[in-house]
């Protein structure tokens, strides 16, 4: 979100707890005017108070792109995590009130393809949802490939199944049945662009294999959000706003600047964008780069940090905010 | 003879690399004239195995340099030898639309020839920078005429008449992908007949 | 032709003028005496009343004359409207985009009603009504984008986004400074920025990229450029250059006032919802050297900045040949007294 840009206020008006992990929430605007279409892929950033707290987490939008009564995201449980997930489980009721960012799309569908092949793991399959949705509509050709865990932990398997037919293929940990990816990747046709979304080791093997078998890496799209990890406290000068914050354990850097009235960028607050990039003007001590934007030469300079995913230990950390 | 060098230049203008072998499951190889030498070197390189599953189509350059023999006694698994890129680009076509995802393509010659193949790749949406290319011989260009958008074919002089509409056209470093042609724009528009002297700026 | 708009013309007799109302809201675009290459980008937010920036798309007392003009080059140059294959759906969000707009902003001039995807479209002053089915091109004489476009003020490109760059895809261009929607189209940011001067080493087409890849939808933003063009022309394309070329070499010291306009873009950047796609309106705005100085402030800074500007900079916008001309006549208007600063007119 770049300061200043609009936010969209909106009323929650229906959770359905989709199976053990996994609830959907449904939002709607408060003046009951129609929300913004979107291109499928797009993300919305909800804004949480958290008892004090406030939290803004990415989720993909997983409604059809051409319903503007409404969006709809999953948010999956993380017990571990730092509480954005547990919040809109345990606390996120039909008719209260929420703040969700216009939709922003880091994991778009390159139009020009001859054909779109999808590979989704776990909750991984909520933008791909909103694109098949978009694709019908518009007459696309594509192909997903969606693995899970378990029957009972596959979220909308069998909807989309029954929707898709044979353009949707389920694979189940539990029963050994697993994406034959070699095989996949050999027989597309020239023009086809893939696309990865779920855990980091399957986002890795699956460039790792299209790489190794031919397909070139602009074919090639992925999208992970990083949920911003927990650490140790930590300290930070602000040199350009003259302050001196602390970073609480559960906490991210760009959290605590908002917090102490320090505007800054965002779009993503998951390390892939690169909107919220900031100079370090001294590091005497460690940054922990967890974004995805950076390069392996710019991490290892520390001449920039990631607010949104980064952390810091050491005895001094000077930014430009 | 190795790969040329170009003047640094503006950012539409192409630059080339130097052709290496990538994992793939076939390759597709167009060259034209010396760049019958980058292909056979790359080959010498990378080694036989990947003859098996090639396929090299080969013509002429514009400077008549033909090393047609060659590359056919490389051995590849189709081999065809065409008498110009006109000539070959039926066939080009068809085996573009027929590739899969994980054919590598490579072209090695000149402008005219990199441009065209990578055009052709595109329009079946193959990323256009994916093509592995790389220049050898001539540095003739292909230049459209932006007035009568007629594309004149080994450009040698700048500047040159149009071969379509007779206009004197200079020779931009302006470059459409789209259209694998520079951009060619009348010289003496403001003051007709003021046309500077012809030069031979490529060869 | 209804009171609201001129009968007037850019090409052959040049029957172009501006309004004294027209003169007043003219786009200045310097807001210093100098000038150099910058981002320069704004919020593209309503601005004060009466302003080219009151509304998301200026009409003015130009509009009909200039569709006028639009539909002659596009008889005689299809070439200058197209849109490659996976841009239509990035058509139809501009549609919306616009026909929304100005329902909106100008409700004397426009009606745009709904029904679900049943939608009627009507132009008073165009005299254009539209029964259509949105996302159905079938519904529309032509393509969506040219649809709209010939129906709105100012150039339109649209960018595609992928691989962290923008590509220039469609475009509706025939009121152009010398640049060619046929050779340029499917270019990235730098291809099709490449022929401009200094700007690359400067980092300016870097940076502004990168802040264009994070453009936001509903938070549109707008910047000037600005050239000089002899006579009030519209379509100075490249195409066209052997045809108005020769018009630069025949300005006198008697009728530089007349005939030299300085030539203002508006440019706005609006993120596309369906497509993700960016839309790029150009707006051409064109006043003359003699209606320009009747503002004394606008009379003092252009004869500065034209003064100093670097003869590259003049050689790429074209006016070199003509430069000593200019600011010997804009001298008369520049009495050295210091100018406020901002563009507007005191």
């Amino acid at each position: 979100m770049s300061v200043g840009a609009p936010k969209i206020p909106v009323v929650v008006t229906e959770v359905v707890q989709v199976n053990d992990l996994i609830k959907r929430f449904r939002f709607q605007r408060r003046d009951g005017d129609a929300m913004p279409t979107f291109s499928g892929g797009a993300h919305v950033v909800v804004e949480m108070d958290d008892h004090g707290t406030r939290r803004m987490n990415p989720y993909s939008l997983m409604s059809a792109p051409s319903d503007t009564s409404g969006y709809e995201i999953s948010v999956r449980r993380d017990d571990v995590g730092r509480g954005g997930s547990l919040y809109m489980h345990t606390h996120v009721q039909p008719g209260m009130e929420m703040v969700l960012s216009h939709p922003v799309n880091l994991f778009p569908l390159d139009n020009r393809a001859k054909k779109h092949l999808m590979i989704a793991g776990g909750i991984g399959i909520t933008p791909f949802v909103a694109q098949m949705a978009q694709l019908q509509a518009m007459g696309g050709r594509f192909e997903l490939h969606y693995s899970m865990r378990s029957p009972a932990l596959g979220a909308y398997a069998q909807v989309l199944k029954a929707h898709y037919d044979d353009r949707v293929h389920l694979y189940y940990d539990e029963e050994k049945q697993f994406i034959d990816l070699k095989n996949l990747l050999k027989g597309q046709p020239l023009g086809t662009h893939l696309y990865v979304c779920g855990p980091k080791g399957m986002i890795a093997w699956v460039r790792a294999t299209a790489t190794e078998m031919g397909w070139p890496a602009l074919s090639v799209h992925s999208e992970e959000f990083l949920a911003p990890p927990v650490g140790k406290a930590f300290e930070v000068q602000l040199a350009a706003s003259g302050k001196t914050i602390t970073v609480a354990p559960n906490q991210s850097l760009l959290e605590a600047m908002e917090a102490n009235g320090v505007e800054a960028p965002y779009l993503c607050r998951g390390g892939a964008c690169g909107q919220c990039e900031t100079e370090v003007h001294r590091c005497d001590g460690h940054i922990d780069h967890n974004d995805h934007w950076l390069t392996d030469e710019q991490k290892a300079s520390n001449t920039k940090i990631m607010p949104c995913v980064s952390r810091f230990a050491g005895a001094a950390l000077v930014i430009d905010r | 003879m190795t790969k040329t060098e170009f003047e640094p230049s503006i950012k539409s203008r192409p630059v080339y690399g130097v052709l290496e072998a990538a994992p793939g499951l076939a390759h597709l190889i167009v060259a034209d004239g010396e760049g019958a030498d980058a292909v056979t070197e790359m080959i010498a390189r990378a080694g036989t195995a990947m003859l098996a599953s090639t396929h090299i189509i080969y013509m002429p350059g514009p400077n008549g340099c033909d090393k047609s023999a060659a590359l056919q006694a490389l051995g590849a698994a189709q081999f065809r030898s065409s008498p110009s890129f006109a000539a070959a680009s039926s066939r080009l076509a068809k085996v573009v639309a027929d590739a899969h995802m994980g054919t590598q393509i490579y072209v090695a010659g000149t402008e005219g020839l990199i441009a065209q193949v990578c055009q052709a790749v595109a329009a079946q949406g193959l990323p256009y920078e994916s093509v592995h290319t790389e220049h050898r011989g001539s540095t003739v260009r292909r230049v459209q005429c932006v007035h009568c958008k007629g594309i004149t074919e080994n450009v040698t002089h700048d500047p040159f008449k149009c071969s379509h509409c007779g206009l004197s056209l200079f020779v931009r470093d302006h470059f459409s992908r789209r259209i694998a042609a520079f951009q060619g724009v009348n010289i003496d528009a403001e003051d007709p007949g003021l046309v500077p002297d012809s030069v031979e700026r490529f060869k | 032709m209804s009171l609201d708009f001129n009968d007037e013309t850019f090409r052959n007799d040049f029957t172009f003028k501006n309004s004294p109302k027209a003169i007043k809201r003219f786009p200045f675009p310097f807001p210093e005496d100098s000038y150099m290459y910058s981002v320069n980008m704004e919020p593209h937010v309503p601005g004060p009343k009466g302003s080219v920036f009151e509304h998301m798309f200026d009409v003015d007392e130009h509009y009909v004359a200039e569709m006028r003009d639009r539909a002659q080059v596009l008889a005689d140059d299809p070439l200058r409207c197209q849109s490659l294959p996976h841009m239509e759906l990035a058509g139809w969000d501009l549609l919306e985009l616009i026909m929304e707009s100005k329902a909106r902003d100008y409700p004397q001039w426009f009606e745009l009603h709904k029904n679900g995807n049943h939608w009627h479209w009507i132009n008073r002053p165009l005299q254009i009504e539209q029964k259509f089915t949105f996302m159905d091109p079938t519904t529309l004489p032509c393509g969506p984008m040219e649809y709209i476009t010939r129906q709105t003020q100012g150039d339109f490109t649209l960018q595609d986004q992928r691989d962290e760059n923008l590509w220039v895809e469609a475009g509706m261009v025939t009121t152009q400074a010398d640049w060619s929607l046929d050779f340029d189209i499917g270019m990235n940011f730098h291809q099709w920025h490449a022929p401009v001067p200094k700007a690359h080493e400067m980092g300016v087409f870097d940076r502004a990229l990168k802040f264009l890849l994070k453009l936001q939808h509903g938070a549109p933003v707008r910047r000037f450029n600005w050239t000089m063009t002899v006579d009030p022309l519209l379509d100075t394309s490249p195409e066209n250059y052997p045809k108005w070329g020769p018009g630069k070499t025949t300005m006198t010291p008697e009728t530089i006032g007349s005939r030299q306009h300085l030539r203002v873009e508006l440019q706005t950047l609006h993120r596309l919802p369906r497509s993700n796609a960016i839309a790029f309106p150009i707006r051409c705005y064109l006043i003359r050297f003699e209606e320009l100085v009747t503002v004394p402030k606008w009379g003092r800074r252009l004869h500065r900045v034209i003064r100093d500007i670097p003869d590259e900079l003049a050689t790429y916008k074209g006016f070199l040949r003509n430069k000593p001309l200019m600011v010997d006549y804009l001298a008369q208007f520049d009495d050295g007294a210091p100018t406020s600063p901002g563009f507007w007119a005191d």
